[in-house]
């Protein structure tokens, strides 16, 4: 194709977003717009400075069942992080971006692991351990 | 694939992938036989997986805040020492920079080189702003007694944040360098692969921002 289309193409992961993702298929349509564009950007924005504000919303105004806040804040945080992968990063499933949405998912998994695991195996080692002061009263007396 | 898939791909393949030139064959297979994928792809596969493992060593600083959030030492704790007023101001800061860096993709895709500057200099100066408001923050925890040697946790606290914003300084070190480029190298093929791994990486700092004001700011003032 002409170094315009490649030039359109650039700056994201892979294909665009949107864009007809059959494997080898040029896009039918006119490459993207500036105001198409724009638009995907402006849609990205508007929905992380929602899902952003209904974080601090839900915190602010106690309007989530008090134990559940944790778990709603965590739903809007990986939320946010799904709308920035998609609009501003550009990751898609299309044939280009599939190394990256594999390395991504490996990433995930050991984040997971990590974290979740770090947690899970401090939690249970804190009920586990003796408490330093009852050492030392066994140890003293 | 059906005989009519292939036909109906033919000769339609952006970057002619399995379009053998000896046989003229078009067939994608998926496993490289049509030659290797184009340079960008490449090179945002490559910055890609840094970006990855760059995460994988914030999940490390964002576990070790998680399990020391209790370990205070009789110190004070987020509720006593976050403000929520100052964290959503740094959050609409980094959210409008990551907007304003795709906005720079646009003008850089575009060869136009006045917007591509502007919008790089609107996106430094909002990186700069969430930078001072972030200095000041750690100036009065520490002005207050509660520096990173107070208790595990505050180490833990200034240890995660101080990563990420010393990967936004980073970052705003190689936003001085991409705006003296354009200008003195044009927009050449290196350079706007320069610019790729660039925008990859704000965005990911923004993500990563994301982590820590759910993690340490909203889920740590109503930790007890």
């Amino acid at each position: 194709m002409s170094s315009h289309r490649e030039d359109f193409d650039e700056f994201d992961l892979g294909s665009r977003v949107g864009e007809d993702q059959v494997v080898g298929a040029a896009p039918s349509e006119a490459p993207p717009t500036l105001r198409s564009e724009l638009r995907s950007y402006l849609t990205g924005l508007a929905l992380a400075a929602a899902l952003t504000a209904a974080a601090f919303w839900a915190l602010d105004e106690h309007v989530i069942y008090g134990p559940g806040i944790v778990m709603a804040l965590i739903v809007f945080g990986l939320a946010q992080v799904g709308v920035h992968l998609v609009f501003f990063l550009h990751l898609t499933t299309s044939p280009d971006n599939t190394n990256n949405a594999l390395a991504l998912a490996f990433g995930v998994l050991i984040v997971s692991l990590i974290f979740f695991g770090s947690i899970w195996v401090m939690y249970h080692m804190n009920q586990n351990m003796i408490p330093v002061k009852a050492l030392m009263e066994m140890r003293g007396g | 694939m059906s005989a009519e898939g292939t036909a109906l791909r033919a000769g339609r393949d952006p970057y002619h992938i399995g379009h053998a030139p000896s046989t003229g064959v078009p067939e994608y297979t998926g496993h490289g036989a049509g030659g290797p994928a184009p340079k960008r792809i490449v090179v945002g596969y490559g910055f890609w997986i840094f970006i990855l493992s760059d995460v994988i060593l914030f999940s490390c600083f964002f576990a070790t805040y998680t399990v020391l959030i209790d370990a205070r030492n009789g110190g004070p704790g987020p509720q006593q020492l976050f403000d929520l007023h100052n964290t959503a101001i740094e959050t609409a800061c980094l959210l409008l920079s990551s907007f304003t860096c795709g906005m720079t993709s646009l003008a850089v895709a575009r060869h136009n080189l006045l917007w591509t500057e502007i919008t790089l200099a609107i996106t430094g100066l909002l990186g700069l702003t969430f930078l001072g408001l972030e200095a000041h923050e750690f100036h009065a925890l520490v002005a207050l007694g509660a520096g990173p040697t107070r208790s595990a946790f505050l180490t833990a606290f200034f240890a995660l944040v101080g990563c990420h914003g010393a990967h936004v300084t980073c970052g705003i070190l190689w936003l001085g360098t991409m705006m003296a480029q354009f200008p003195a190298k044009g927009f050449k093929e290196t350079i706007r692969h320069r610019y790729l791994c660039f925008s990859l990486f704000w965005h990911a700092l923004d993500i990563i921002w994301i982590g820590i004001f759910t993690v340490v700011y909203l889920i740590g003032i109503i930790t007890p």
